[in-house]
């Protein structure tokens, strides 16, 4: 047996072991995620004992090295161990931004300090993160921002307003973009720091959404002071960073699109509609909508296996995550779509019991924002043709 | 298994590559349409591609072939795509050996594999009945004679069947149509009495062919695998058939949308290039996008073939559907994009056109593949 065919074997047994069954259902609501954090509660004893088995083993982030929290595993293995818990269904351990984004970015173009303070807590679950990109006057054009970073010895104070700020209510800290040179030309006055949400001056004010639901925040700094040693990277070059974390975050957005959590669409929408004789939907319109989407996330999924396995081989373009980005959240919005047209009346119940409090329409608004957060589609289909097809002026 | 290729066969690649870049481009499958070819493709250049082990790829090394799987008869398939190189390469290498290796007894193994390896011998597989691809419900006759069995019905849209030296036919041997017992395949020398084979040329200047079987007889020798459960193989072969046509695709989708991202960076309107329009460079992202997706979709169904073949439907179903989304997209946009030029036979884009078109429907097209997948997952 090849090293890797062992481990294999021995991981699928440690997780028949240790993955409580009920961390093995599909998640159904928002408690069934774990964020970790200062003030965070487990929504359940398993989702306790599944999480601190998995930070125990650093598979949280399988693929982090040891030193920082992480499992240490090379790229073959960190397949592996993906695809036995998808194989038999494990939820993940911890969710984070910390993971997602930060990490990656704080790998790359962190200090030693930086790594050794901010990774092993975000392995652990102990601190949670929040992301402070977008302002009012800078959504798409990001670069655009205007908080201010103002030197004052070996701090900076901080002082403006961040929008669409997730969780930022129930953040620890942030991982924010700041203007420390205002003369020069956009992309290059601006840095990347890091600070404590619990800081004096910082305040938030979550923003309630067609969805019914605020998952983002406003943020406000009013003369926040920061240690200069926060800054990640080099002072004025925080662009760089900021781009490097984006191309994660867009990975993880376009993951949505190709989740084949819960009950199959096909299953979902016999419910509602019924089936003939042969089993075919009722609605032969409608079957043909969810095969072509079915398709679709086939392939999507064999398309982020396969960027992740050119990355592993140096044969990704580095805006490739641009293009997964858009595929992914145009997707996701199309099942969304689907589900509301195979729910029929039964899916505009909003306040229910039936309806679980209108999960279902509440889930198809708030997809509506996936093409727009992290980089709107147009964005996106802009960086595809400038970055990868080198088209002119674009 | 990584879903990129490894270095064999990269190398694979660079070598049809070469080949097929340097002795058939566009412009030879223009020249064969242009002289009204009776052939249809270039019976040296056939020799070339056996001389490189491609005519044999798909045939195990014990009958003279190299033995790969169908990645590796994808990547010959998607540089075939590159150009639209005409040659036998699906009907004989790709299927008739798929076929013969899959089904066939030792002895049929032995007449018939090592001549397609060494490019003596062409074949075609005889499938399709009516306007479109329906294998369940082959209606074409065989009844027992004798020894042997007696055919009679009618093929259409047979590959190559014009040049063949040897048919490969599904046949109904019982059952109603539409039922998956009762199919047989037959292997048929297209000189037997009562065989007639029409060559039709198709719309993108390749060939396939309608043939009638008039009572046309068949001795024992003639079954290929089990009489009446000869379903299980047909779709196999098929699928091994539709993970190719999708890879063409993906060469010819590829090969268009390269051209067309050539022409917006040099046609020039209102004194700016036209591939600084957005309207124009979305729409390529989008293409581009559709591309590289429907690419690791192809690769997906090629190496799943390759691991676990009986477990490959659902994977070809994708990829073929894809594929054939995929290529229309590539072509439209194609030619809408190279304007007024793209309507012209003088430019190359309307053959891609021509090709995507005779793609969709090899095999089922992309509807076929969705219901397909459908009725796999019982919806």
């Amino acid at each position: 047996m090849s090293d890797l065919e062992k481990f294999r074997s021995e991981t699928r047994a440690w997780l028949q072991a240790n993955c409580p069954p009920e961390m093995r259902k599909p998640m159904t609501s928002d408690g069934d995620t774990f964020w970790g954090g200062r003030n965070t509660k487990f929504s359940s004893e398993p989702q306790r004992v599944w999480f601190e088995r998995m930070r125990d083993k650093g598979w949280t982030v399988p693929d982090w090295p040891r030193e920082y929290g992480g499992g240490g595993l090379d790229a073959a293995e960190h397949k592996v161990l993906r695809a036995e818990m998808a194989a038999m269904g494990a939820r993940s351990p911890l969710s984070s931004f910390g993971i997602w984004m930060l990490g990656p970015a704080l790998l790359k173009y962190g200090t030693e300090a930086q790594k050794k303070e901010h990774l092993p807590k975000i392995a652990a679950g102990l601190i949670r993160w929040c992301q402070g990109y977008s302002e009012p006057n800078a959504g798409s054009d990001l670069a655009s921002l205007q908080t201010r970073a103002e030197s004052d010895g070996d701090d900076y104070v901080i002082t403006g307003q961040k929008i669409w700020t997730s969780y930022a209510n129930y953040a620890d800290w942030i991982f924010c973009l700041v203007r420390t040179d205002a003369t020069a030309k956009k992309h290059d006055g601006i840095s990347f720091i890091l600070f404590d949400m619990a800081s004096k001056g910082v305040s938030t004010k979550p923003i309630l959404l067609i969805s019914g639901y605020s998952p983002f925040c406003e943020t406000f700094f009013d003369n926040v002071r920061v240690p200069k040693s926060h800054v990640v990277g080099t002072v004025n070059r925080g662009w760089d960073v900021a781009k490097y974390l984006l191309q994660h975050e867009r990975a993880m957005i376009s993951g949505m699109g190709e989740r084949g959590v819960g009950r199959p669409l096909g299953q979902v929408a016999a419910d509602s509609v019924g089936s003939d004789e042969q089993g075919r939907l009722e609605d032969p319109m409608l079957r043909g909508q969810i095969a072509t989407f079915e398709i679709d996330e086939a392939a999507l999924s064999a398309a982020a296996e396969r960027a992740v396995d050119l990355a592993k081989a140096g044969q990704a373009h580095p805006a490739f995550s641009s293009a997964m980005k858009y595929y992914g959240t145009e997707l996701n919005k199309r099942r969304h779509e689907i589900l509301m047209s195979a729910g029929g009346i039964d899916a505009l119940e909003w306040e229910s019991e039936r309806s679980k409090g209108g999960a279902r329409p509440r889930a198809w608004l708030r997809t509506k924002a996936n093409s727009i957060e992290g980089g709107t589609s147009e964005v996106m289909l802009g960086i595809v043709a400038k970055r990868i097809l080198d088209l002119p002026g674009a | 298994m990584a879903l990129v290729l490894n270095e064999e066969q990269s190398m694979l690649r660079d070598s049809a590559r070469g080949f097929i870049s340097d002795k058939a481009p566009v412009s030879h499958l223009r020249q064969l349409r242009d002289a009204k070819d009776a052939t249809g493709f270039s019976r040296e250049l056939w020799k070339g591609f056996a001389e490189m082990g491609f005519a044999g790829l798909l045939v195990p090394e014990a009958f003279g072939g190299s033995g790969l799987g169908c990645v590796e008869a994808g990547i010959v398939m998607e540089e075939i795509g590159r150009t639209l190189m005409p040659s036998p390469y699906l009907a004989t290498s790709v299927l008739a050996a798929s076929a013969l290796a899959r089904g066939g007894s030792d002895a049929q193994k032995w007449q018939y594999l090592p001549k397609i390896s060494d490019g003596s011998l062409l074949a075609a597989f005889a499938v399709d009945e009516g306007a479109k691809h329906r294998p369940l419900m082959t209606k074409l006759k065989a009844v027992r004679s004798g020894n042997g069995f007696k055919l009679s019905g009618e093929k259409a849209f047979v590959v190559d069947g014009h040049t063949a030296d040897l048919l490969i036919v599904a046949a109904r041997s019982a059952g109603a149509a539409g039922e998956r017992d009762g199919l047989t395949l037959f292997l048929v020398d297209p000189k037997t009495k009562g065989v007639a084979v029409e060559r039709t040329a198709m719309v993108d200047a390749h060939n396939a062919a309608r043939i009638v079987f008039d009572n046309a007889e068949v001795n024992a020798d003639g079954v290929l695998g089990e009489v009446d459960q000869g379903f299980a193989l047909l779709d196999g072969v098929l699928n091994i058939g539709r993970a190719a046509v999708a890879s063409e695709m993906v060469g010819l989708s590829e090969e268009v949308f390269g051209r067309t991202v050539t022409y917006l960076k040099e046609r020039k309107q209102f004194g700016k290039l036209i591939g600084e329009f957005q309207a124009l460079q979305h729409r390529a992202a989008q293409l581009y996008i559709d591309i590289e997706i429907t690419r690791a979709a192809v690769l997906k169904a090629l190496q799943t073939l390759d691991a676990s073949f009986d477990k490959a439907g659902a994977a070809v179903a994708v990829a073929k559907a894809r594929a054939g989304t995929t290529a229309t997209l590539a072509v439209q946009e194609g030619v809408q994009m190279h304007g007024g030029m793209g309507m012209t036979d003088q430019f190359d884009i309307g053959f891609f056109m021509k090709r995507a078109r005779v793609c969709q429907e090899l095999f089922g097209d992309s509807n076929f593949h969705a219901d397909r997948l459908a009725r796999m997952k019982n919806y």
